[in-house]
């Protein structure tokens, strides 16, 4: 069934190791022989059958009738894919007439399957931890934003269906999408890597270190200087929990909050928030200095108990308005007014400006 | 937008050592300083203790450099000539000649698109977080997410970033607010099987709020703002 030792690398660890394919995990042999991991790329790919064969080197069976009517069993090929056994079998015959474009319609359907069977593969806990030696090694590369300080990313796809974007690159730090820099990766297939396993990868792995990592000599902004674009990172108050809905505190996003977030200067002096050309995108950048702001449950049962009302709020009905609704909001707003600081200070461009 | 032909670099004369370096791979960041510009001691000042071999340097960039120097000393030279330049092309590109080159340069995206996704390949604009050479490297600056990323490419990775300085681009757009991209509010949203991740989430409810404050505060003082927060006008205008 397998190829002979000895043989030519196999068709996976060549297709792995083709020039734009290094983010690709080794799919196990096992994984794919197991059909259960399989269900349902049937439909999904033409020429399932002989496409799996090519993947797992199984050479094509002989058959000896050659003389049927080829055009039709072609087209019932094509149309019937895995289900007509016997007629990619003749295919085998035909070889020397049908070669070229046979072999390369099988090689882009195995490259399809590979892929769809790979995105089930690194979700699986052999393919995961695969994944994880190839991320420590940093096989995926590092955020580009200067404020992830050279943060480890992970290939991931926008959509589990092929053929609709191409592979991005996501960085825990940030938790921001990125297009990978080296343009032998803008064609391949985000669907191969999935929507769910960038998330997963690092549920899977809570106490992977993303914090800062490279030499902070050059890299770091947070030296002190005449000009710098630093905020002083505001310190959070004591007593941090050790994680913040179900992520531990110490690797939620190291790449954001205040000291982390570029501001806008001309000869040192802050561009006015009220400016035309001031910030608008901090938020983008924006956490919390005390996570505890994010705990919404516990933020809602407090504001629950302190509205001292009938207590018949339902969970939907939160945002709706009404006295209790606005005592939470009003609770909600409070950490938001205290952390604002004045914006106009320093600030060369103010309201009248552009 | 002030077109100025005249004082483009005298078409009788040729600047073989400027041409050489803005030609040079490597160095497609910067542009061409003007002759006049590179000649008015005044642009210079204070310049003479920041790079040795001063005036040597100065005329090998202005091409009058006639010294007949050993190999070792011209490389030294060499070296000086180009951090010469360097230091004077962040102060060139900030005067009205300087941006209007640089800005030439950012529409054909001589400096490269933003890698952020959401971005939508937004061109970037080259900055340093530092004025004072030696401190961090040259910084690519998007105006759509308003974050800084590190050039790509190693052969960009390496300038230092006080040769564009930290004004540079907050000065093109104070100066070319048209310029300025739509903001964009959409984001990445993390998912497991199809759904939210409540982390993630969590958080971006609080960046909106984030956002909604900023708004708040900018109505507050008479602005009129659009939905994602950028100043459309003034109130009773
Ligand atoms: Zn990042
Ligand atoms: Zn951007």
């Amino acid at each position: 069934m397998s190829s002979s030792e000895g043989a030519p690398e196999s068709w996976i660890s060549s297709f792995c190791s083709l020039m734009g394919h290094e983010f690709f995990a080794e799919v196990s042999e096992d994984f794919i022989e197991d059909d259960f991991n399989l269900t349902g790329l049937q439909s999904q790919v033409p020429m399932y059958k002989e496409a799996l064969e090519m993947i797992l080197d199984v050479e094509p069976e002989e058959d000896e009738d050659e003389d049927e009517e080829e055009e039709e069993e072609e087209d019932e090929d094509e149309l019937l894919g895995d289900e007509k056994l016997p007629g990619y079998r003749r295919a085998g015959d035909r070889r020397h007439t049908r070669v070229a474009s046979d072999l390369s319609v099988i090689e882009s359907s195995a490259e399809l399957l590979y892929g769809l069977i790979h995105q089930r593969y690194i979700t699986s806990r052999p393919g995961i931890q695969q994944m994880l030696e190839k991320y420590e090694m940093q096989h995926f590369g590092v955020c580009p934003r200067v404020y992830c300080n050279g943060c480890k990313v992970l290939p991931v796809g926008r959509s589990d269906t092929p053929g609709q974007e191409t592979v991005k690159l996501f960085c825990p730090s940030c938790q921001d999408l990125y297009t990978p820099p080296n343009s032998r990766f803008h064609s391949v297939d985000g669907a191969f890597f999935g929507t769910t396993f960038g998330c997963l990868f690092f549920m899977t792995f809570p106490d992977l270190d993303i914090g800062p990592r490279l030499d902070s000599s050059l890299v770091s902004p947070a030296r002190s200087s005449t000009v710098n674009n630093q905020v002083s990172p505001d310190v959070p108050p004591a007593h941090q929990p050790v994680e913040i809905n179900g992520v531990r505190t110490a690797n939620f996003c190291p790449g954001l909050g205040l000291g982390k977030i570029y501001e806008s200067r001309i000869y040192g002096f802050r561009v006015s928030e009220r400016s035309r050309t001031g910030p608008r995108m901090k938020w983008l950048r924006m956490k919390p200095t005390d996570v505890e702001e994010l705990n919404e449950m516990a933020r809602y049962e407090a504001a629950r108990r302190e509205a001292d009302n009938d207590g018949d709020t339902e969970m939907g009905a939160a945002p709706a308005g009404g006295a209790q609704n606005s005592a939470i909001a009003k609770r909600k707003k409070a950490p938001m007014r205290r952390r604002r600081y004045n914006p106009d200070q320093m600030s060369i461009n103010g309201a009248e400006a552009g | 937008m002030m077109e100025d032909f005249n004082s483009e670099t005298d078409s009788d004369y040729t600047s073989y050592w400027r041409d050489w370096f803005i030609s040079s791979r490597g160095n497609e960041y910067f542009c061409e300083i003007d002759e006049e510009y590179l000649t008015d001691r005044f642009n210079l000042t204070g310049l003479n203790t920041e790079v040795p071999y001063y005036q040597y340097a100065l005329d090998l960039v202005t091409d009058v450099f006639d010294l007949d120097a050993d190999d070792d000393l011209r490389e030294q030279i060499e070296k000086s000539a180009r951090h010469l330049y360097g230091l004077v092309h962040a102060r060139y590109i900030v005067t009205t000649r300087g941006l209007t080159k640089m800005v030439d340069k950012y529409k054909k995206g001589d400096f490269g698109k933003c890698p952020r996704v959401m971005c939508e390949g937004q061109p970037l604009l080259p900055m340093g977080q530092h004025d004072i050479p030696n401190m961090s490297t040259v910084r690519l600056y998007c105006p759509k997410c308003e974050d800084l990323y590190n050039p790509k490419s190693s052969r960009h990775a390496s300038i230092d970033g006080a040769y564009f300085g930290a004004s540079f681009p907050s000065m093109l757009f104070q100066v070319y607010p048209g310029l300025v991209p739509e903001k964009s509010t959409s984001r990445y949203e993390p998912r497991i099987y199809g759904f939210k991740v409540h982390a993630a989430a969590a958080l971006a409810r609080w960046q909106d709020q984030y956002r909604e404050d900023m708004k708040s505060r900018l109505r507050d003082a008479g602005m009129e703002v659009n939905s994602q927060g950028c100043i459309i006008g003034k109130r009773g205008q």
